[in-house]
């Protein structure tokens, strides 16, 4: 039927769509573009396509240090934010205790508020509680802030579970454990997948919290940003494009198993109607 | 259904985490905002010393007021870039709606420091966008004034809201019920009349919340005039941050970071009462 729709013709909207979406898609081709330029980054047209820059990013100690550094804070912070983020989804969901509008908001609270408060208002308290900055206080700051993400996400597939089969559960004489770990996780699982890759991508990439938190170990965005106070090479370009290389691929495999997983629900929901 | 041990286990854990790292910290933000600093060191004597200072001195005013400017800006160009293009999406992409969708998701993963870099690297007196112009013979010296300037900061920020703008207004138009939209054309409204009274009202939810994330993330932002802004676009989150650094002041910037976060909060609740209103469910 919209096919149909005069609405559906619209030159103008068309080419303004197009636009923006080219606004969007420009300095990431420029980024990509200019990452195999052999003069460097800058000038117009790139010249000389060459691999060097990526030679070096391979052959540079501390690039890969900090690419370290980031993987154990994401993959910690992605545990800590995924298990306490399930459980405030559940409270949400099904505990009922004074304050609980509170809790909510505060937990949400740093998903919206500029990383500045949230990464400063954790430095005082790691100053307050006589803690070293270290990788260890970057990932405390991770994994708080983002338990909000983790709340949402989870949350909101709670909201579409099918309360029955927990009753079931329950009524057939399995303990809430039991209950738990058979119902309710693998039903939570799409969810949970999704929060942890997003954690995981959040994470690795985040620098304003991180910034007030870091000590003697940078994570690979602090590393970057210490470059480029030094100047612009064609290095943090070619970082860069692995990195997103690296990032669509992860939402390839993300969709990939999201299309597996409905395509086995939908299997099952034929076999047994 | 659910036993009392049950939810203990549930909501105790995170309770005492979340008093534990964050609201612990956001109280001693605040009480930092009410100490001071004598001779290099913290003092730990309650008053209102820094909130004074933040009213009386200009300059804090001058920056406020130009973090608001250039918050603003950043909000109005996202929506008039992400509102049409969720608007497309939403009505007119036909079957290519979920390709392009992912489209606008993806540069969302692409790393708010590279995305800032690569503007530095168009912008630039020896940038892309400078030797594109020479080379088109449309100039024959670099212009400088590209990077280096508010308008630097309010680029590189619209790039980076833009798809979070995009996001909550296009589930509004996809909320929208069809019937409702054909109905208005049936009875006559041409396609301004029906966008305006009938598919604007009903997308104001989405539309607020888009330009609340923009508005409040771009307050506090301390990186992108630290990486294509300059002196001239320093924003109050870089006075907050030049306070916990080198100007060590922790109590004066604890005061101004506990303004922003009351302007965000504030901000906030007022959204929420605004959706609400405009909700039509």
């Amino acid at each position: 039927m919209t096919s149909t729709n005069p609405h559906q013709r619209s030159p103008l909207l068309t080419a303004y769509a197009v636009l923006v979406f080219g606004f969007i898609y420009l300095p990431i081709v420029v980024l990509i573009l200019y990452s195999f330029n052999r003069n460097g980054v800058g000038g117009f047209p790139p010249r000389q396509l060459t691999l060097d820059w990526y030679r070096r990013l391979f052959s540079d100690a501390a690039i890969w240090d900090s690419v370290v550094n980031s993987l154990l804070v994401a993959a910690a912070s992605v545990a800590l934010a995924l298990t306490l983020g399930l459980l405030a989804a559940l409270a949400l969901d099904r505990a009922s205790f004074p304050g609980k509008a509170l809790f909510r908001r505060l937990v949400l609270l740093p998903l919206i508020l500029p990383g500045i408060i949230t990464g400063l208002s954790l430095l005082m308290f790691a100053v307050f509680a006589g803690m070293q900055l270290s990788l260890v206080t970057v990932f405390l700051g991770h994994g708080t802030a983002l338990i909000s993400v983790a709340t949402t996400e989870l949350f909101a597939g709670l909201q579409k579970l099918d309360r029955a089969q927990e009753e079931a559960s329950l009524d057939l004489g399995a303990t809430p454990w039991q209950t738990f770990w058979r119902v309710t996780l693998p039903n939570l699982k799409l969810s949970l997948i999704a929060a942890g890759l997003l954690i995981f991508t959040l994470s690795m990439d985040e620098i304003a919290v991180t910034f007030f938190l870091i000590g003697r170990d940078n994570t690979l965005p602090l590393e970057i940003w210490g470059r480029l106070r030094r100047g612009i090479t064609p290095e943090i370009n070619a970082i860069s494009t692995v990195i997103f290389a690296v990032s669509v691929a992860l939402i390839v495999i993300w969709y990939r198993l999201r299309a597996r997983t409905i395509g086995t629900q939908v299997q099952e929901l034929l076999e047994h109607p | 259904m659910y036993s009392r041990a049950y939810k203990a286990v549930i909501s105790v854990p995170p309770l005492l985490w979340v008093c534990l790292f964050l609201l612990l910290p956001y109280a001693l933000m605040f009480a930092h905002s009410l100490w001071l600093v004598h001779d290099g060191s913290l003092v730990h004597h309650w008053n209102l010393q820094n909130y004074r200072a933040l009213f009386t001195n200009p300059l804090y005013f001058q920056v406020f007021l130009r973090t608001a400017r250039i918050a603003t800006s950043v909000t109005l160009c996202s929506l008039l870039l992400g509102y049409p293009l969720a608007y497309y999406l939403s009505f007119h992409a036909g079957p290519r709606k979920e390709l392009l969708y992912q489209l606008v998701i993806v540069p969302l993963w692409v790393s708010y420091l590279v995305r800032g870099y690569a503007w530095k690297t168009i912008l630039g007196s020896d940038g892309v966008l400078n030797g594109f112009l020479q080379y088109l013979h449309i100039t024959h010296e670099p212009v400088s004034f590209f990077l280096y300037s508010p308008f630097a900061v309010v680029l590189m920020l619209t790039h980076i809201y833009t798809p979070f703008v995009f996001l909550p207004i296009y589930a509004a138009l996809e909320h929208i019920p069809r019937p409702l939209v054909e109905a208005s054309q049936d009875l006559g409204a041409d396609r301004p009349a029906t966008f305006l009274r009938v598919i604007l009202p009903l997308s104001i939810p989405g539309l607020v919340a888009g330009a609340t994330f923009a508005f409040v993330l771009s307050l506090g932002d301390f990186l992108a005039p630290l990486l294509v802004g300059g002196p001239s676009a320093t924003m109050i989150a870089n006075i907050v941050q030049s306070l916990f650094g080198a100007a060590y002041d922790w109590p004066l910037g604890a005061a101004i970071s506990v303004c922003i976060l009351l302007i965000t909060v504030s901000l906030l609740f007022s959204t929420e009462r605004l959706e609400k209103r405009w909700s039509f469910k």
